[in-house]
């Protein structure tokens, strides 16, 4: 009798653990936190251009959306999603601010040169602590913006996919 | 004369460096306990990515601004969520986590006790 009890708890207790790994291989090993900001974060910021600074308040000013772009010119993934973003940015629906992170200026300006601009301002974040203040891990990351509130963040290269997506909620 | 003032200097830089110091010690404490979310198994203070090198930065400014630990630790959290601490805070979603070991002892000693009261009859 002792012997069947503990083998049903074996199994039970297998079966458990079985069960639990085999959700965790359906799971995405990319961690999404759930952070609380939902506003954009206030910091100043030089441009890219002219040389000047900018509060984060005064570039996002306007009712209507906005898509703020992480970037390097030493990031590879950027370079694949960069067509995507010059294509996005032909509709007038959308304005795109590019943040250029631990970059060489340099490096950024041959990039632009090269690549194209699809941004109207493009901040400048030499030592990465206004990336943190978005939340942000690295390069690239997007985050689209309406109303002075972050709707959507995307972690990551955006792709034709996700740029669908972002049509259809400015449409 | 000379002497109290080469003797006032000699305070003033060891006093610099004792803040310093301290300050330092601190910085190690808080990114310690902060997880580098982009690295496997790391620490802020033990990781040299990116993303770690900006963080120590950032903490570094916060001390500098005057912000103690748990505003330091709160202020990360709002941007990336709980994982960042290594040191989970004490609220409902831990309080299994945190009472998991008392139970455990608890239930260990039970069995013990239990034992050993059988031993005796």
């Amino acid at each position: 009798m002792r012997n069947r009890i503990v083998y049903f708890l074996l199994v039970i207790f297998f079966t458990f653990v079985f069960i639990i790994f085999y959700k965790g291989l359906n799971k995405s090993n990319l961690y999404i936190p759930n952070t609380d900001i939902k506003s954009i974060p206030e910091f100043t910021s030089e441009t890219f251009n002219k040389k000047k600074s900018l509060n984060s308040k005064d570039v996002f000013n306007q009712n209507k959306f906005y898509l703020l772009n992480i970037w390097a010119s030493w990031c590879v993934p950027c370079r694949d999603e960069h067509p995507l973003l010059i294509n996005l940015g032909k509709s007038k629906k959308i304005e795109i601010i590019g943040l250029n992170y631990k970059d060489n200026l340099n490096n950024a300006k041959k990039f632009i040169n090269e690549l194209g601009n699809p941004y109207s301002i493009i901040l400048l974040d030499k030592d990465g602590t206004k990336a943190i203040e978005w939340g942000a891990f690295g390069v690239p990351e997007t985050f689209l913006i309406y109303k002075s509130k972050i709707i959507k963040r995307y972690i990551g290269p955006l792709n034709l996919k996700l740029i669908d997506e972002i049509e259809s909620y400015i449409k | 004369m000379k002497f109290l003032n080469f003797f006032l200097v000699i305070l003033v830089i060891f006093n610099f460096n004792f803040l310093n110091a301290n300050e330092i010690k601190f910085q190690k404490k808080i990114t310690k306990n902060l997880r580098c979310l982009i690295c496997q198994g790391q620490s802020v203070y033990d990781s040299d990515s990116e993303f770690a090198i900006s963080l120590k930065l950032i903490v570094k400014n916060k001390i500098d601004e005057g912000f103690t630990e748990d505003q330091i630790y709160k202020f990360l959290t709002k941007k990336y969520g709980e994982w960042i601490l290594y040191d989970p805070q004490f609220n409902k979603n831990t309080y299994f986590l945190w009472f998991l070991p008392l139970l455990l002892f608890l239930f260990g000693g039970a069995i013990i006790l239990k034992k050993t009261i059988n031993i005796k009859k």
